[in-house]
C-alpha cells in the first residue's frame, strides 16, 4: 500500500488454520497487507472474519497450549522491519513483543490483572525488557499514566484495575502497551466495551499518542465508525479473506465490494432521514469449515446474478480497481460503481 | 480530553481537582488478602477454630516447657498411680488429679497430659510437613499440566490418576517395615517421621494437582494472561506471576482442609503400628495401646481420641471459614 521503503510490517499470504473434530477451521485463509511506520490500518469485519486471529498470528500469540493437538497452523510469511515472524524461534518472537509491537485488548477489566496494582502491571512490563530498578521503572509507569491522561498518576499508581472505571482501564491498558515504545501498535477492538462517550476519548487518545510515538498502528474492529476516525487505509476482511482494501476516503466514498456496501448500509448515519430504514446484510456469516465455493460472500450478495455464475465457482483475485484500490470481485466496475450510485 | 497531552486540557484540571477533593478514604485500595481477612474476621466459628488450631501449634512448639510446668516427662514411670493388682490407675477417671491432668498410663504409669502434648508435636508436624510436599508437587505438576497441555498434561494426569489408585496404606505399612534403621541422616522415630512425611504428602499431591490443573485450564485464557504475553512475558511469568497468584485461595483452602487427613492418616498409621516408634509418643499409638485395656481403663482410650477429634475438627471449620473468606461469592 506505501512505497517498498518505508514498510515497516508486511503480511505475506497468511494462512491461520484450526484442525479440530469437526474439520479444519480456516480462520485465516491467504491475506495480505503492508503497512508503514506512522500509518494506521483499520481491519473491518463481522464476528468470525479472522479479524482477531490476523493480530494474534502478527504477535505471535497462537501458542497457548503449545502441545496441544488444537494447535494453530500457520503459514505464510509475516516481516515486522525486516525480520521474518512466522518461522522465527517463539523465544525471539517473544522478545519482539512488548518492545516491538504490542496490543490493546478489547475489555479492559479482564485484560489487566486484578491480583496487582495498575503500577505494578505497568512497571513489570517495562522491566521485562529494560533491565531498570523499580524505582526507575515506576518512574516510567507514572510518566506514561500521565501520558495517557489519568489525574493524579503517582496517586493512581498504587490502585487495583477494579478502583478504575471502565474507560480510565483502556488508558491504562494504552499506557501498558505503549511503555516500552513499541513501533507497532494494535488494538483489537477498543472501545467496544467502553460507553459511546468514552469511546470518542480513547480514540483522540490512540490518535495523538500515534502522533507523538510515531508507531504503525491496526485497528481492528466492527465499527466503520471507529476506523472512520483513525485509519489512512482500511482492510475489509469476509471469511478470513480480504475482500476489499484500499485508502479510507476511497473505500467510504467509492467502495467496490458488495460486502462493504452492505456494512456501510447498516451503518446508522446521521445524515439520513429517520424514516429510512438500515439495510443489513442478509444472512450470516459462513462456517469457516465449510466456506462456500467461488466468492465466499455469494450466498449473501444480492447483484451475484449479475456475475453470470462466476462468483459460485472462482474464487475471485484482488485487483486494483484505483491507485492502492484494491477489490475481489466478479462484478463489472462499470456494474459496481452504478449499483453503488444508485444505492446512496 | 481531547486536548493535546502535553499540555493538560481544562477538563483534565477539573478531574484531577474533584479527585484531590474526596477524602483519601474512599479511594483506599484494599488488598485480596486484607479482603479476605476482613471477611474471615467475621466467622465466629472460623476464628473459634483458627483460635485452637494456634493453641495447638503453640503447644506442640513449646511442649518441653508447657510439660515441665503441669506434668511429668513423658517417659518417666509413676507405678506408685497404679494398683499393683489390677494394672489400672488408682484414682478415678484414669487417674485424673491435680498431679497428672489427664490421668496415667494403665500398668506403668506414664502421664498421659505430657504424652498429649509431645504426640501433638509428631501430629502436627507430619501432618503439616506431609501437606507442605503435597502442595508444592502438586502445584508444580498440576501448573505445568494445564498451561502447557498435550502431551505434558497427559502424562502428568496418567501419573496422577496412577497414585489416586493405588493402595497407600497397604503400600506404607510395606514400605515401613523395610525401612532401615537409619536413613537421610535421621535416626529412630526421626526416620519414621520422615518417610511418613514423604509418602503421605507424595499420595497427597495428586488431589492439589487436580484441582490446580483445572484451575490453570481455565486462567490460561484469560485475557489477562494473553495481555502479559503481547507484553514479551515469558514462561516463568506467567507461571508464577499470571497464574499462581489466582491459585492461592484454592490451595490455601485445599490445604487447611488436608491437614486433618494427615493427621487421621498419621494416627491411622500408627494404629497400625506403622508410625514413629514407641517410645516417642504419639495419638495413635497412644489409641492402640489402649485397644488392649479398653474395658478396664476407658479413659487411656477416650483422652487421645478427643485430643485427635478436637484438632481435625478445629483444622477443618478454620478451613471452611478460610474457604468462605476467600470466595468472592460467598455471603455468608
Amino acid at each position: 500500500m506505501t512505497d517498498e521503503s518505508e514498510v515497516f510490517l508486511s503480511v505475506r499470504d497468511l494462512k491461520v488454520h484450526f484442525p479440530t473434530d469437526d474439520g479444519l477451521v480456516k480462520a485465516v485463509d491467504g491475506l495480505s497487507f503492508e503497512l508503514a511506520r506512522g500509518r494506521t490500518l483499520g481491519i473491518v469485519g463481522e464476528s468470525g472474519s479472522g479479524k482477531s486471529v490476523t493480530s494474534l498470528a502478527v504477535m505471535g500469540l497462537h501458542g497457548v497450549g503449545q502441545y496441544g493437538r488444537g494447535r494453530a497452523r500457520i503459514s505464510g510469511e509475516i516481516h515486522l522491519d525486516g525480520q521474518e515472524l512466522t518461522g522465527a524461534d517463539p523465544d525471539s518472537v517473544r522478545r519482539l513483543r512488548g518492545r516491538e509491537m504490542a496490543m490493546i485488548f478489547q475489555d479492559p477489566l479482564s485484560s489487566l490483572h486484578p491480583y496487582y496494582t495498575v503500577g505494578t502491571q505497568i512497571s513489570e512490563a517495562y522491566r521485562v525488557h529494560h533491565p531498570v530498578t523499580k524505582a526507575a521503572a515506576r518512574t516510567r509507569a507514572v510518566e506514561l499514566l500521565g501520558r495517557v491522561g489519568i489525574p493524579q498518576p503517582d496517586r493512581r499508581f498504587d490502585d487495583y484495575p477494579h478502583q478504575f472505571s471502565g474507560g480510565m482501564r483502556q488508558r491504562v491498558m494504552i499506557a501498558m502497551a505503549l511503555v516500552n515504545n513499541p513501533d507497532l501498535l494494535i488494538a483489537d477492538e477498543p472501545t467496544t466495551a467502553l460507553d459511546v462517550t468514552v469511546q470518542a476519548q480513547i480514540l483522540d487518545l490512540i490518535r495523538d499518542l500515534q502522533q507523538e510515538f510515531g508507531s504503525a498502528v491496526i485497528v481492528i474492529t466492527h465499527d466503520l465508525g471507529v476506523v472512520a476516525e483513525l485509519a489512512d487505509d482500511i482492510l475489509v476482511m469476509y471469511a478470513g479473506r480480504c475482500v476489499e482494501r484500499g485508502p479510507a476516503e476511497r473505500v467510504f466514498y467509492t467502495p467496490q465490494h458488495p460486502y462493504t456496501w452492505g456494512l456501510l448500509g447498516s451503518m446508522p448515519r446521521f445524515d439520513r432521514e429517520r424514516s429510512e430504514r438500515l439495510t443489513p446484510v442478509r444472512g450470516a456469516p459462513p462456517s469457516l469449515i465449510n466456506v462456500p465455493s467461488g466468492c465466499a460472500f455469494h450466498p449473501r450478495c444480492p447483484h451475484a446474478d449479475l456475475t453470470g455464475g462466476a462468483s459460485r465457482s472462482t474464487v475471485p483475485e484482488l485487483r486494483e480497481v484505483a491507485e492502492r484500490h484494491f477489490a475481489a470481485c466478479h462484478l463489472p466496475v462499470a456494474d459496481r460503481n452504478r449499483i453503488w450510485e444508485a444505492s446512496r | 480530553m481531547t486536548a493535546p497531552l502535553h499540555e493538560p486540557g481544562a477538563t483534565e484540571t477539573a478531574l484531577a481537582d474533584i479527585a484531590a477533593d474526596l477524602p483519601a478514604k474512599a479511594i483506599e485500595g484494599r488488598s485480596p488478602g486484607r479482603i479476605a481477612w476482613l471477611r474471615l474476621r467475621r466467622d465466629k466459628v472460623a476464628l473459634a477454630g483458627g483460635t485452637v488450631v494456634v493453641l495447638l501449634i503453640l503447644v506442640a512448639v513449646f511442649a518441653p516447657q508447657i510439660v515441665g510446668l503441669l506434668g511429668h516427662p513423658p517417659d518417666q514411670l509413676h507405678e506408685d498411680q497404679i494398683d499393683p493388682n489390677l494394672g489400672t490407675p488408682i484414682h478415678a477417671f484414669g487417674g485424673i488429679s491435680r498431679h497428672f491432668l489427664f490421668g496415667v498410663e494403665p500398668v506403668n504409669g506414664r502421664d498421659l497430659f505430657s504424652r498429649v502434648v509431645y504426640g501433638a508435636r509428631v501430629s502436627l508436624l507430619v501432618a503439616f510437613l506431609a501437606a507442605v510436599v503435597a502442595v508444592l508437587l502438586g502445584t508444580l505438576f498440576g501448573i505445568v499440566a494445564g498451561y502447557f497441555g498435550g502431551w505434558v498434561d497427559a502424562l502428568v494426569s496418567r501419573v496422577m490418576d496412577l497414585l489416586l489408585a493405588f493402595p497407600q496404606l497397604l503400600f506404607i505399612i510395606a514400605l515401613v517395615s523395610v525401612v532401615p534403621d537409619s536413613l537421610w541422616g535421621f535416626t529412630g522415630s526421626g526416620v519414621r517421621m520422615a518417610v511418613l512425611i514423604v509418602v503421605i504428602g507424595f499420595f497427597g499431591w495428586p488431589y492439589v494437582g487436580r484441582i490446580v490443573r483445572g484451575q490453570t485450564l481455565a486462567l490460561r485464557e484469560r485475557e489477562y494472561v494473553e495481555a502479559a504475553r503481547s507484553l514479551g512475558a515469558g514462561r516463568g511469568y506467567i507461571l508464577f506471576r499470571e497464574l499462581l497468584p489466582n491459585l492461592i485461595a484454592p490451595i490455601t483452602v485445599y490445604t487447611t482442609l488436608m491437614i486433618p487427613t494427615n493427621i487421621l492418616t498419621e494416627a491411622a498409621l500408627s494404629f497400625l503400628g506403622a508410625g514413629v516408634k514407641p517410645p516417642t509418643p504419639s495419638w495413635g499409638q497412644m489409641l492402640s495401646a489402649a485397644v488392649t485395656v479398653f474395658q478396664a481403663d476407658p479413659m487411656f482410650m477416650i483422652i487421645p481420641g478427643l485430643a485427635i477429634f478436637v484438632t481435625v475438627l478445629a483444622f477443618n471449620l478454620f478451613g471452611d471459614g478460610v474457604r468462605d473468606a476467600l470466595d468472592p461469592k460467598g455471603s455468608r
